[in-house]
């Protein structure tokens, strides 16, 4: 009988320690003041995203248009827009990881939500997208409306678009995947009808690979926000300054058309 | 401890942890038949048995449980023209990985076993097959026992690799809870606190076995 409470004991120990990492809370320190004693500002970026933030393997440069207004909210904080270090997140690392004090900010095509707005603080609106679907080309949908309750929706986790997709079609299934390279992979290998995130991701994947297309209209708002820790007013008020700057300057008009190809419509 | 996150998302959770279990009994089963036909052949007399299971556990065991799984989740699809989902094709590539360390296991076992004893057996009479059935193979279980309740720990453990391929399983509501909650590390603390439901009575029971096979010696 002592083996069974030796058992119990240890489960028991094995609850307390867990419960200790979990009472653990994560320090945070000044935003903007530490990143201008570091010199250095350390972002959070995509590098699986065609025009936004794609890491090219040939140079390992990280390439698009978060990283351009990366760049330009250092030079803005920093005076040198070479004063930046990105570090790659995924919908799903990039919440945790600015709470773990790795990264400063978040230009990662995130929406800005409530739900959101609880957990981190926004900068103003740097892009807006909508929410779109990718098919193969002669798929039978067409948009929104052919997708029905049992059709199979790819997406990555921690994603509006779950969210928006389940509410638009009830009964849908919704596959999440780490990130839209490996979503984009389980299209292609017939795992699934369409891929649905942003529009703007969405064109991009489609200037990969022609036997896919976009189609229908965009069905949600997705405004862009950049992400920060909480309670860091300093630098929210600088990078909204930043992004003020850019847009008077003309210098985001120039960035937009860059990358989207067109001009800004608002 | 906040365990909001669990009574509110109790559920999701129970439907991850059910299909985890569901994965890790498939993949049980599954790599210990497929282990033990490798095994055989690993140790049989015909070259070209003995060569395929040399080739199908050095592949296995040697690449990343990751790469085996997208072998059957993107791969296969494109090969064969059949398309295994996530959760088939997450617990095919499980059951496949651990077979390679299980036949190995059992190799080993087997091995242990004295040689007059298959002598033994084969001067009596009983074919090769036989001989396996009825002498070898009930002998090699007992050293066999404390490898194999490991590898089926790491099998419960390697069965979050579902998480990546979309199959349900409870990592993968994990990451939907922690993403949606904020809450990562008290979700996380859940999700190991499912998976040490499932190892450590794995774990007990394997010691418990031992013990008792060990008095029958």
């Amino acid at each position: 009988m002592k083996k069974h409470w030796k058992m119990i004991r240890l489960a028991a120990a094995l609850v307390v320690v867990l419960s200790l990492l979990a009472a653990c809370g994560n320090k945070k320190e000044d935003g903007l003041a530490s990143i201008k004693d570091r010199d250095k500002l350390v972002v959070g970026v995509k590098f699986d995203t065609k025009l936004f933030g794609l890491k090219d393997p040939s140079t390992g440069n990280v390439e698009g248009f978060d990283i351009d207004i990366a760049k330009q909210i250092a030079k803005h904080i920093l005076g040198d827009e070479n004063k930046v270090e990105f570090k790659e997140v995924t919908s799903k690392t990039r919440v945790p990881m600015l709470n773990n004090d790795e990264i400063d900010m978040v230009v990662a095509t995130m929406t800005i939500t409530e739900a959101r707005k609880k957990e981190v603080d926004f900068s103003d609106v740097y892009f807006l997208a909508g929410q779109s679907l990718l098919v193969k080309k002669g798929s039978p949908i067409k948009g929104i409306e052919d997708v029905k309750a049992g059709t199979k929706v790819l997406s990555s986790k921690g994603a509006t678009s779950v969210k928006n997709i389940k509410e638009k079609v009830p009964g849908v299934t919704v596959l999440e995947f780490d990130n839209y390279q490996d979503a984009f992979s389980a299209l292609k290998a017939g795992q699934g009808d369409a891929l649905t995130t942003d529009d703007a991701i969405l064109y991009g994947m489609a200037a990969q690979d022609p036997n896919y297309e976009v189609v229908g209209k965009p069905f949600t708002d997705e405004p862009y926000g950049i992400a920060m820790r909480k309670g860091n007013s300093d630098l929210v008020k600088a990078v909204n300054d930043a992004l003020k700057e850019l847009k008077d300057s003309g210098e985001y008009d120039a960035i937009y058309e860059k990358w989207i190809g067109k001009k800004p419509s608002n | 401890m906040d365990f909001s996150v669990l009574t509110g998302n109790y559920e999701t959770f129970l439907h991850g942890f059910y299909n985890t279990i569901l994965a890790s009994l498939l993949g049980l089963v599954g790599s210990f038949i497929l282990g033990t036909i490798i095994a055989v052949f690993r140790i049989s007399q015909v070259r070209p048995l003995m060569w395929f299971g040399t080739a199908y556990v050095e592949f296995f065991r040697n690449i990343p449980l990751l790469l085996v799984v997208f072998l059957f989740y993107y791969g296969v699809s494109s090969l064969v023209g059949v398309t295994l989902d996530g959760f088939n094709a997450g617990t095919l590539g499980l059951a496949v990985y651990t077979s390679s360390f299980i036949a190995e296991a059992i190799r080993a076992g087997i091995m242990a076993v004295p040689k007059g004893q298959s002598e033994a057996a084969r001067s009596s009479g009983l074919s090769y097959l036989q001989t396996m059935r009825y002498v070898i193979l009930p002998q090699a279980i007992k050293l066999v026992i404390p490898p194999l309740s490991n590898q089926f720990i790491n099998l419960v453990k390697n069965s979050s690799i579902l998480s990546i391929v979309s199959g349900f399983d409870l990592m993968y509501f994990g990451d939907g809870i922690a993403t949606d909650t904020f809450d990562t590390i008290n979700t996380y603390i859940f999700v190991a606190m499912f998976y040490l439901v499932l190892t450590l009575p794995l774990s007990y029971g394997s010691r418990v076995l031992e013990r008792k096979l060990a008095r029958h010696d």
